[in-house]
C-alpha cells in the first residue's frame, strides 16, 4: 500500500509539473506595458517554487517507497539532533525562499502600483457597486463634476453622485458601462466603491486592484493592443458577484476621439 | 278581488326595485383627461446594459431611462391617476396583476394594483434577477429568480408607492402603485387617462409622478356624465 501511494504521488507530481512547464492553462495574451515584467516575475516564481516542489515531492515519494512500511528505517538517523531540528530546518529553508521571492517580487509590484502616473494620462473615474462597474469621462470641458456621496442613486442613474443642477462641471460628464481607451496612451483610473470591496481585474493587462469603500484608489496602465477584453470583479461581493463584469475596448486614438464626440453629442 | 291583489303586489315589487336602484346608483360615469408638463424636462439617457450582453441585444437602439417619459404635445407617460377620496373602496379583485422582468427591464415601468390584490412577478430573461421592492409601510423583501423559476406570488396589504430595484442590475427601476381604490389609470404614451365605471358623486382625483410628486383635484360628476380634467406638472431640466 505504501509503495502504491509513493508511485501515485510521483505520477501526480510529474503530471502537474508538466502542465505548468508546457504552459497549459497559462495567462492570456499580454496587452500591457507592464506585462513583460510581471510575466518574467511570474516565470521566476514558478521556477523557484516549482523546482523545490518537484524535488520535495520526489524525495517524499522515494522515502515512502523505501521506508514507508518499515518502522526501523522511518527514524531520523543522520540529521544532527533528530526529527525536531530537521522540521525546523525545513521551515527555515522554505521561509527563506518565500522571503527572497517577496523581496524580488515587491520591486516589480511597486514599479507597477507605487509609481506615479504619467501626467498626460487619460483620466477616467470608476464607480464599482453591486454588481456593475461604471466609468466616467470628463466630457468636452475636461472637468469632472464633484462627487456627492449622498446623491448616489441607482434609480435615476446617478451612479457617481453628481449634482448637475448646481455644478456646471458635472453637466457634460459622460457615464458609461464600458471602459473605452486609446491604445498606447497611459490611462489613470480613479476608483471608488459604493458598497463593499470589489476588485478591478483585466488578466490581459496583468493588473488587479481592490476597490475599497471609503478610499480613492488610483490605478494606471497603458494598453498596447487594440481589442475587446473582459473586466471582472475578483472579490466575492455578494449573490451577483459572478455577473459583475464590464468590457474594456482598446481602440485607436482616432476611433477614441470619434467615440468621445458621439458620447458628448447628447 | 284577485286583480286588486295583483296590482298591490306589482306596486310592492316596483317600489322595492326602485329602493334597490336608489341604494346602488349605476356606475356609469367617468373622469378622463390628459397629463402634460410645463418647463424643460430632463433628457433621458440610454440605459447601458453592456455587462449583460443577452439583454443589451434586445434593445437596439438602447432603451432610454423611464423616470420622466414625455410625448408629443408635452404629454407625460407613467403618471398614476386614482380616486384618493370619495370611493369607499371594496374587496380587492382576486385576479393577479403581473410584473415582468424582460430584457433586464421592468414591464410595465409602473404597475398599479389594489391593496391586497395578488401580484405575480415573472422572470422572462435567460439571466437571474433579484427583485427588491423598497416599501415604507409594508414589509420589505428581496427575492432571487434564476432563469426558468416559477413566478413569485405575493401581495401588498397597505397602500403606498413602492420603488422597485434589482439587486443584480443597477439600472433596473420601476414602481408598484398600491392603492386603496379600484379606480385608477396610468397615463399612456399620449398622456391620456380614463377612470371608468364610477357612480355619480363627489371625488378627489390624484395624479402621481415618480419625480414630480402628487397633485389633486376635486370633481363632482352626475349619473352617466363624463368629466374632463387635466393635470399639469412643472418639470425641471435635471433628473438628479
Amino acid at each position: 500500500m505504501g509503495r502504491l501511494f509513493a508511485v501515485v504521488l510521483t505520477i501526480i507530481t510529474i503530471i502537474s509539473a508538466a502542465l505548468v512547464i508546457m504552459h497549459v492553462w497559462w495567462m492570456p495574451v499580454d496587452i500591457s506595458t507592464v506585462g513583460p515584467r510581471i510575466d518574467s516575475q511570474l516565470d521566476e516564481t514558478m521556477w523557484a517554487t516549482g523546482i523545490l516542489f518537484i524535488v520535495s515531492q520526489l524525495l517524499l515519494g522515494y522515502f515512502v517507497f523505501t521506508s514507508g512500511e518499515n518502522k526501523e528505517k522511518r527514524a531520523v538517523k543522520y540529521f544532527p539532533g533528530g526529527a525536531t531540528p530537521l522540521v525546523l530546518f525545513a521551515i527555515a529553508l522554505v521561509g527563506a525562499e518565500i522571503l527572497v521571492l517577496s523581496f524580488v517580487g515587491s520591486r516589480v509590484w511597486a514599479a507597477v502600483y507605487m509609481s506615479p502616473a504619467d501626467p498626460g494620462s487619460l483620466q477616467v473615474d470608476l464607480a464599482a457597486e453591486q454588481f456593475a462597474f461604471y466609468f466616467r469621462y470628463a466630457g468636452p470641458d475636461g472637468q469632472f463634476g464633484t462627487i456627492h456621496p449622498d446623491k448616489v442613486q441607482d434609480g435615476n442613474g446617478n451612479y457617481f453622485g453628481l449634482d448637475p443642477e448646481n455644478d456646471v462641471a458635472a453637466r457634460d460628464d459622460i457615464i458609461v458601462g464600458t471602459l473605452t481607451i486609446p491604445v498606447n496612451r497611459p490611462v489613470l483610473l480613479t476608483m471608488h466603491s459604493k458598497d463593499m470591496i470589489h476588485s478591478f481585474y483585466v488578466p490581459e493587462l496583468r493588473i488587479q486592484q481592490d476597490i475599497v469603500p471609503g478610499l480613492t484608489i488610483p490605478l494606471h496602465f497603458t494598453a498596447t493592443q487594440t481589442g475587446k477584453y473582459e473586466i471582472v470583479c475578483t472579490q466575492l461581493c455578494g449573490l451577483g458577484h459572478y455577473s459583475m463584469r464590464a468590457f474594456l475596448e482598446v481602440v485607436s486614438q482616432d476611433q477614441f476621439d470619434q467615440w468621445l464626440k458621439s458620447q458628448s453629442g447628447d | 278581488m284577485r286583480t286588486k291583489y295583483i296590482s298591490v303586489l306589482a306596486m310592492v315589487v316596483l317600489a322595492g326595485s326602485a329602493l334597490v336602484v336608489a341604494a346602488t346608483p349605476p356606475a356609469d360615469s367617468s373622469i378622463e383627461g390628459k397629463i402634460t408638463y410645463t418647463g424643460t424636462p430632463p433628457k433621458m439617457k440610454p440605459i447601458d446594459m453592456a455587462k449583460e450582453p443577452v439583454c443589451a441585444k434586445q434593445h437596439n437602439p438602447p432603451e432610454d431611462a423611464q423616470n420622466v417619459v414625455t410625448g408629443a404635445g408635452n404629454s407625460l407617460e407613467y403618471v398614476v391617476v386614482y380616486i384618493s377620496a370619495g370611493d369607499p373602496g371594496g374587496a380587492p379583485p382576486s385576479q393577479a396583476v403581473k410584473y415582468d422582468q424582460k430584457g433586464c427591464m421592468y414591464i410595465p415601468h409602473v404597475l398599479a394594483m389594489q391593496a391586497g390584490q395578488p401580484l405575480q412577478v415573472l422572470n422572462d430573461d435567460p439571466v437571474a434577477h433579484n427583485i427588491h421592492p423598497l416599501p415604507k409601510s409594508n414589509p420589505e423583501w428581496n427575492k432571487s429568480q434564476p432563469p426558468g423559476t416559477a413566478p413569485i406570488d405575493t401581495k401588498w396589504d397597505k397602500p403606498e408607492f413602492i420603488e422597485v430595484k434589482c439587486n443584480i442590475h443597477p439600472w433596473m427601476h420601476g414602481y408598484f402603485a398600491v392603492l386603496k381604490t379600484s379606480h385608477y389609470a396610468i397615463s399612456d404614451a399620449n398622456g391620456a387617462f380614463s377612470l371608468k365605471g364610477l357612480p355619480a358623486g363627489k371625488y378627489t382625483v390624484t395624479a402621481w409622478q415618480e419625480k414630480y410628486g402628487t397633485q389633486s383635484q376635486d370633481v363632482t360628476i352626475g349619473a352617466g356624465e363624463t368629466k374632463q380634467i387635466n393635470f399639469v406638472f412643472k418639470v425641471t431640466p435635471y433628473l438628479y
